[in-house]
């Protein structure tokens, strides 16, 4: 075709093929799930279909020769201050296709990262810093509602504590994996998160496509979601696991439900979900009997006598304008733990819109929510979950310093199992096995890598967030939980400072 | 003895260990000039495929070698020490009998040469080159 549309002219990326290195063996052909790689048998040569290329780079880790490289595509357009070419590119798609924009993963736009405007202490001279090589550090947390005041009596000369604690979760990390639906990942990314968790004594997060029968076993280190379309929900379901999280919204979408297509609908996923095979999963935007603080304590206390009071109640919600208010109303109708997930949280498929645009910064949540709670003295009577785009230790380190009890990690565990942040998730093509279904890419996920990998991950960051505490002079990560002194801004304005309730470096 | 395994759940269907394999008993053992410059020759394990399922058939190194007792010229033997099978090439007579025999279809053609080639589990190297080469573990190399 001589002729081609705009949208193929202007492709995202370009492939690069060194002829020199390519040996024709065609595994870039069986890796790309797009089609971007072709084999000519006429020729026997591999020829590539730059428009289909998503970026996952996928071909370029498999080349046993490193013949290939996938670059951005060099072909521009006239420079424009206004018209930046995504939203060139956002119009060519609309006006083909009279689509909303989806998209996957979390808000990828230069918004400020408040975790890099945030710098932490260390003891010089006058504070001892402490070896964790040599000397104890405890990352262990618990996580629940704990009392106003402990009453202990003295029996036979022994103090005994008295007050009934409502119950509590151990955690050897102060570091969850969030939740991830099966459907949205498959089988074999979820075996791995469950092993994971429970070499590690952490937890990982069923999401709301219901619990695989096979991974029942995994139950002391799964927190089971319920959400708006109760998928997969029954008393079996909400006994399996140590805690129950009920889930508002989440940051990739705040305000928005969401849509497994019935394409995706298989038998395991139908089982898993407790609907026919191939009807559309769809969650409604709100949850149709929450309307109000009063309703969600209903619910909360549902759960809670479904469960016989024996786990925790978890209450997520996303990181919006007045998430203060709504938090102390979540702490108040009884919930156990509240997850706040910020506006860089991952998701599987979310209008480009809402992702874009919709939600506020965890940081500035997150220590508005801690204060508030402190403020209103129920601080004590939940734990704080921070979630959202945290990337490294240091991002772990300073959310507890904000205020959080623990984090939660999505988009962190999927990189750590391949993921390149394509953000092409809901696709369903996943070259990496991850984001997809289908049985063919799924193996990719070996949930022995998988298992190992995530472990390694998450002791890595437990090594280094254990030398930034000793480096505070700190022992324990609950010294450091909402202990702002030991952060600085750097760069800030007065108003993020006083939202952070942080000094600026140098004060 | 130690044999390849091939875990199909895992299984990709790269074919990157048929490329190892081809890369580990070329001349050169480098990959570009043995795919480039030297003479073609097929791997000696089989990636088979069908639909999602796939996996790599190797040599089974059998107790009782079917394409031992088979073996017009004494080509083909099995290493009573190792248990490995083996085919000296000086041997061969290319008369493919082994090749019919075997109840895989992991004995290959060499027709450049005239010559089976088979799977010899590496002999210079610790774990087998495609084994090595997997990129998902979904070949192992263990004693069962």
């Amino acid at each position: 075709m001589l002729h081609q549309p705009i949208t193929k002219n202007y492709h995202d990326f370009i492939i690069e093929r060194d002829p020199e290195k390519c040996i024709q063996c065609q595994v870039c052909v069986r890796q790309c799930s797009y089609g971007a790689h072709i084999y000519n048998e006429k020729d026997e040569r591999v020829t590539e279909d730059e428009t289909k290329c998503v970026g996952c780079h996928r071909c370029e880790a498999l080349c046993p020769t490193g013949a290939l490289t996938i670059r951005r595509n060099p072909s521009e357009f006239r420079e424009n201050a206004l018209w930046a070419p995504q939203f060139i590119k956002n119009i060519y798609k609309q006006a083909d296709t009279g689509g909303v924009l989806l998209t996957g993963m979390g808000n990828p736009y230069p918004y400020p990262v408040y975790w890099d405007r945030m710098v932490l202490d260390a003891s010089q001279v006058t504070n001892p810093s402490i070896d964790p090589l040599r000397e104890p550090m405890e990352l262990r947390t618990w996580l629940g509602s704990k009392p106003d005041a402990i009453e202990v009596e003295m029996k036979k000369g022994r103090p005994n504590l008295t007050t009934n604690f409502s119950p509590q979760l151990q955690v050897n990390y102060p570091i969850l994996f969030s939740a991830m639906s099966y459907g949205s990942i498959n089988l074999n990314v979820h075996v791995g998160l469950a092993r994971a968790a429970e070499e590690l004594g952490i937890f990982y997060n069923t999401g709301e496509g219901g619990l695989h029968q096979s991974l029942y076993k995994y139950g002391k280190n799964t927190i089971v979601q319920c959400a708006s379309g109760r998928f997969g929900v029954d008393s079996k379901y909400l006994n399996a696991g140590v805690a129950i999280e009920i889930k508002i919204g989440q940051g990739a979408k705040p305000g928005i439900g969401g849509h497994l297509p019935g394409e995706k609908i298989g038998k395991e996923i139908s089982i898993t979900r407790m609907i026919p095979e191939g009807s559309d999963a769809i969650s409604p935007a709100p949850h149709h009997d929450i309307y109000s603080i009063e309703d969600l304590r209903q619910l909360i206390y549902a759960l809670k006598e479904a469960t016989d009071y024996e786990k925790p109640v978890f209450v997520k919600i996303a990181a919006v304008h007045n998430s203060a208010a709504i938090a102390s109303g979540i702490a108040r109708a009884g919930a156990d733990v509240i997850a706040i997930d910020g506006f860089r949280g991952g998701t599987g498929a979310a209008p480009t819109m809402i992702r874009d645009n919709v939600g506020i910064p965890i940081e500035l949540a997150l220590a508005s929510v801690d204060e508030r709670l402190r403020q209103e003295g129920i601080r004590n009577r939940v734990s704080l979950l921070a979630a959202g785009g945290i990337r490294c230790s240091a991002d772990v380190v300073k959310a507890i310093a904000l205020g959080a009890d623990a984090v939660y990690i999505g988009t962190a565990a999927l990189i750590a199992v391949g993921c390149t942040l394509c953000q092409r998730c809901y696709t369903g093509k996943c070259p990496w096995g991850i984001a997809t279904n289908d049985p063919y890419l799924a193996k990719r996920i070996n949930p022995d890598i998988a298992h190992r990998r995530l472990a390694n991950l998450v002791r890595a960051w437990g090594h280094e967030i254990q030398e930034m505490l000793g480096g505070m002079g700190l022992n324990a990560i609950e010294s450091l939980r909402g202990n702002r002194e030991k952060l600085r801004g750097v760069g800030l304005n007065e108003v993020e400072l006083n939202i952070l309730g942080i000094k600026h470096a140098g004060a | 003895m130690k044999k390849v395994y091939a875990r199909e759940d895992v299984c990709i269907g790269c074919r990157l260990c048929e490329i190892a394999c081809i890369v580990e008993h070329s001349i050169s053992k480098d990959i570009i000039r043995a795919f480039k410059q030297e003479e073609k020759r097929p791997a000696r394990n089989v990636v088979e495929e069908c639909g999602p399922v796939s996996f790599s058939v190797h040599c089974r190194h059998c107790d009782e070698p079917p394409c031992v007792q088979v073996c017009i010229s004494g080509a083909m033997v099995k290493d009573p020490r190792t248990g490995r099978v083996r085919n000296i090439p000086e041997k061969c007579v290319g008369c493919w009998s082994c090749v019919m025999a075997c109840p895989y279809g992991v004995i290959k053609r060499d027709t450049n040469q005239g010559k089976v080639i088979k799977c010899d589990l590496c002999p210079d190297r610790d774990l087998p080159a495609c084994v090595s080469a997997c990129p998902n573990e979904a070949l192992l190399y263990e004693e069962r």
